[in-house]
C-alpha cells in the first residue's frame, strides 16, 4: 500500500533560516498522525508544504504516491483547517461548509444534500441558516471540520485548531476529532505543541525540534521510551540530572552528577565518559520510600491539584526535583526547609545522550 | 409669495433644529438600571464646556449657517445692490426654473445645454469612480495582503509624492502629455500605431484621466484599510478549498471589502462632480462639465442665487445618487465611515 503522504528529504529555507532540515517520513492511510513540537520547530511549515502554501527548497512531497510539486493548494487533495479556522463571516453556516462543492460547481440539489448530511455528521443538523457569529466556540470547530471534509479530501491538515479552545472544551473536542476521524477513516495530520492532545488523540506522533524530527512512534514510545533529551524533556514532565556516564555494567550504567551517582537504564548504549543525562518522570519518583537511588534535599513546595500533588525539593545542588503523588502519602510532605528524600528505582530511569 | 427680508428667521432655524433633537433626546428611552457618567463627569466642566462650544461653533458658523445661506439666497432674484430687501426682493422659484426652462433668449425652451451638462456630468463621473475602483482594486489588494512592509511603505511614498504637487499644476501637466503633439501622442506616432495624432483633449480622454487621476488617493485608502483588515487565512482557505483566485476575489474579498468600495466610489463620485479645476484645464472645446457652468453663473453672469440654486441641484443629486447607491448595496453610512 503507498503511503498516504511521503514527506521526501525536505527541506525548507527562510533567507539564512532553515524551517525544516532534510525530513523524511511516511504517513499511513487512514491514521491520525501529529507533529508535536514547541513554537518555532517548523511543524507548520511543514503543514504549509503538504498543503502547498510552501515550496519546498529541497525534496519532495507525495501524498497517495503522487508528486505534489508545482501543485497548488487549490489542486491538492489536502483541506486544512486553520489554527483560527478561518471560517466566512459573511456566509452562514451551510454557505461554508458547502464553499468548496460550490467552487468545483457541485450542482445545487446535489451540494445540499452533501450539506445536510455533513451538518449531521457534526451534530448541527439544523442549524444550517445560522451566522458563523452565532456559533458557540466548539460549534465553530465543527463547522470548519465540517467545511474541509465537504471537498472529501485524501489527507485533513489540521493546524493546532483546538489552541483557542477552552480546557474543558478542548478535551471534549479531542475525543470529537478522533470520532470524526474513526468515522470518515481520512488521513488526519494533526499539528500541536500540546503533548496531551497528541499523547490522547494519536495513533503516531513525530517530534520535533529545530527544524529535525526528534523521534516518530505512538504515544507510548514517545512517552515511556524517549529516544533523545528533547523527546524525554519535552513530552510530559520529566526530572533530569546531566552528568558523565563513569560506569557500565549490563543494560545500565552510573552517572556522576552535581548531587551524586545515580544509576539507570542505559538505552542507547552510552560508553563510559560520555555526557548523558538521566531522566526520572515525577511520577515515577517516590517519597518516603526506600529505592535504588537516593535523593536527599529541602522540603519547597507542595502544589495540590486534587487527583495529584506535585512535591518540589530542592536538592544539595540548588535544582528542583519533582515528585508526583497521588493521595494520601503526598500529606506527609513537610514544611518547606526541612529536610526530606526522594527515590526512584533503576529501571525507572532513562540514561540518554545529553 | 414671502417676502425675502427674514434673515432672523435663517438665524432660527439651526437653534429650532437644536431644539427638536434636545427634545428628541429627551424622549429616548433610555436603557434602565445603566448609570454611565456624563459628559460633564467624563471630561471634566472646564473641557466640557470648551468642546460643545467649539463643537457647536464650528459646526453652525463653518457648515451649517453658510449652507443655510446659500440655499435662501438661491430662492431670490437677481437685484442690483439697492434694491435688495426693497419690495422686488420676493423669495421665487426662477432660479429653479431657469435651469430646466432658462436660456438667453425665452424662457419656455427646456435648457437642453445645462441639463445635458448635469446628467452627462453625473454619468461622467460615475464612470470615473468605477474606473477608479478597477483601477486601484489590484493596487490595494497587492499592498494590503500581498506586499511585505517595506514594499507598503515605499509604495504609499511613491503614490502621495505627486500630490506635493498642486491640482491645477497636475492638470496643465496632463494637458501637455495628452496634447496632439505631447508625449503620448510622439511615443504612439513614433511606434507607429497610429498615423494621425489622437484628439484626447478634444475626445474628453484626458479629461476623464485627470480626474481619474486627481482622487485616485481616495480610492486607494478606502480599499487598502477594508482590505487590509481582511484576515489572511480567509484567503488562504478559500484557496484551499479549491477556489481559483478570480472566485476568492468575486465572493471573499470584494463582499468583505463592500463598506470600503462603497466609501471610496462616493468620495470619487462626488469629488469628480464636484471638479472645477480639472474640467477647466482638461475639458475639450465640445465638453460641457456641470461645475464650470455653475461657475460661470458666479464670475460671469454675476448672478450668485442662480449660481447658489444650481449648486444646490448639483449637491441635492449627489447626494440622493449617494444614499440610492448605500441602499441597493444594503450598506449603512455608518458602515462605510469606518
Amino acid at each position: 500500500m503507498t503511503a498516504a503522504v511521503e514527506i521526501d528529504h525536505l527541506t525548507v529555507q527562510f533567507g539564512l533560516f532553515t524551517a525544516v532540515k532534510d525530513v523524511s517520513l511516511q504517513i499511513r492511510q487512514g491514521e491520525f498522525f501529529s507533529f508535536l513540537g514547541p513554537s518555532g520547530c517548523g511543524k507548520t511549515t511543514i503543514l504549509r508544504a503538504i498543503s502547498g502554501f510552501q515550496e519546498p527548497t529541497q525534496g519532495a512531497i507525495r501524498i497517495g504516491g503522487q508528486d505534489m510539486s508545482g501543485i497548488g493548494p487549490n489542486q491538492r487533495p489536502t483541506a486544512l483547517i486553520f489554527q483560527n479556522l478561518a471560517l466566512f463571516p459573511l456566509m452562514t453556516v451551510a454557505e461554508n461548509i458547502g464553499y468548496g462543492l460550490r467552487v468545483r460547481g457541485v450542482a445545487k440539489a446535489e451540494r445540499d444534500r452533501k450539506v445536510d448530511e455533513l451538518l449531521n455528521l457534526i451534530a448541527l443538523s439544523d442549524q444550517g441558516n445560522k451566522k458563523i457569529e452565532e456559533l458557540s466556540g466548539g460549534q465553530k470547530q465543527r463547522v470548519a471540520i465540517a467545511r474541509a471534509l465537504a471537498v472529501e479530501p485524501k489527507v485533513l491538515l489540521l493546524d493546532e485548531p483546538l489552541s483557542a479552545l477552552d480546557l474543558k472544551l478542548r478535551q471534549h473536542m479531542r475525543n470529537e476529532l478522533r470520532a470524526i476521524q474513526r468515522r470518515v477513516g481520512v488521513t488526519f495530520i494533526y499539528i500541536t505543541h500540546d503533548q496531551g492532545e497528541a499523547l490522547t488523540m494519536s495513533d503516531r506522533i513525530a517530534v520535533m525540534n529545530r527544524g529535525k524530527i526528534e523521534q516518530i512512534g505512538n504515544g507510548r514510545d514517545v512517552y515511556e521510551h524517549p529516544q533523545t533529551s528533547f523527546v524525554a524533556a519535552f513530552v510530559g514532565e520529566n526530572n533530569g540530572f546531566t552528568g558523565t556516564i563513569k560506569n557500565v555494567s549490563g543494560d545500565q550504567a552510573e552517572i556522576e552528577t552535581s548531587i551524586g551517582r545515580l544509576v539507570g537504564m542505559n538505552k542507547r548504549s552510552l560508553a563510559v565518559g560520555a555526557k548523558a543525562t538521566l531522566f526520572v518522570r515525577p511520577e515515577l519518583m517516590q517519597f518516603g520510600a526506600e529505592g535504588e537511588n537516593k535523593l536527599s534535599g529541602m522540603a519547597a513546595d507542595a502544589a495540590y491539584e486534587g487527583m495529584t500533588t506535585h512535591l518540589t525539593m530542592k536538592a544539595s545542588d540548588g535544582s528542583s526535583v519533582v515528585a508526583t503523588l497521588t493521595g494520601a502519602p503526598a500529606r506527609e510532605f513537610p514544611a518547606s526547609g526541612s529536610p526530606v528524600s526522594f527515590a526512584f528505582s533503576t529501571r525507572d530511569a532513562i540514561i540518554l545522550p545529553a | 409669495m414671502l417676502s425675502s427680508t427674514g434673515h432672523p428667521f435663517i438665524f432660527l432655524l439651526p437653534v429650532l433644529a437644536l431644539l427638536i433633537f434636545w427634545v428628541m433626546a429627551k424622549f429616548e428611552p433610555k436603557p434602565v438600571g445603566v448609570t454611565k457618567k456624563s459628559f460633564f463627569q467624563r471630561n471634566g466642566t472646564p473641557v466640557a464646556i470648551y468642546l460643545i462650544v467649539a463643537v457647536t461653533f464650528w459646526a453652525l458658523f463653518m457648515i451649517v449657517l453658510p449652507q443655510l445661506f446659500m440655499v435662501e439666497m438661491s430662492f431670490r432674484p437677481k437685484l442690483p445692490p439697492v434694491e435688495m430687501g426693497g419690495p422686488k426682493d420676493l423669495y421665487t422659484f426662477e432660479n429653479y426654473h431657469y435651469f430646466i426652462y432658462g436660456s438667453t433668449t425665452s424662457s419656455d425652451a427646456i435648457n437642453w445645454v445645462h441639463i445635458k451638462a448635469f446628467f452627462l456630468t453625473i454619468l461622467a463621473s460615475l464612470l470615473v469612480a468605477l474606473f477608479n475602483f478597477a483601477l486601484c482594486y489590484p493596487l490595494a489588494f497587492y499592498m494590503a495582503q500581498v506586499a511585505r512592509p517595506a514594499r507598503v511603505r515605499f509604495l504609499l511614498l511613491l503614490l502621495i509624492a505627486p500630490y506635493w504637487v498642486n491640482e491645477i499644476l497636475r492638470a496643465f501637466a496632463f494637458r501637455i502629455i495628452f496634447s496632439s503633439g505631447g508625449l503620448i501622442n510622439k511615443m504612439l506616432l513614433g511606434a507607429g500605431f497610429v498615423d494621425q495624432p489622437i484628439d484626447f483633449i478634444g475626445n474628453d480622454i484626458a479629461l476623464y484621466a485627470g480626474l481619474g487621476y486627481a482622487y485616485m488617493l481616495m480610492m486607494i485608502f478606502s480599499l487598502y484599510n477594508a482590505i487590509e483588515t481582511l484576515d489572511h487565512a480567509q484567503i488562504e482557505a478559500a484557496r484551499d478549498l479549491g477556489a481559483p483566485w478570480w472566485h476568492i476575489h468575486a465572493f471573499i474579498v470584494i463582499p468583505f471589502a463592500k463598506p470600503g468600495i462603497a466609501s471610496g466610489c462616493t468620495l470619487v463620485f462626488m469629488l469628480s462632480a464636484g471638479s472645477l479645476a480639472a474640467p477647466l484645464v482638461l475639458g475639450g472645446p465640445r465638453s460641457l462639465w456641470f461645475t464650470p457652468i455653475l461657475y460661470d453663473r458666479f464670475f460671469q453672469a454675476f448672478n450668485w442665487p442662480q449660481g447658489a440654486a444650481y449648486a444646490f441641484i448639483l449637491l441635492l443629486a449627489c447626494v440622493s445618487f449617494v444614499l440610492l447607491v448605500l441602499r441597493l448595496g444594503r450598506l449603512s453610512l455608518g458602515e462605510i465611515a469606518k
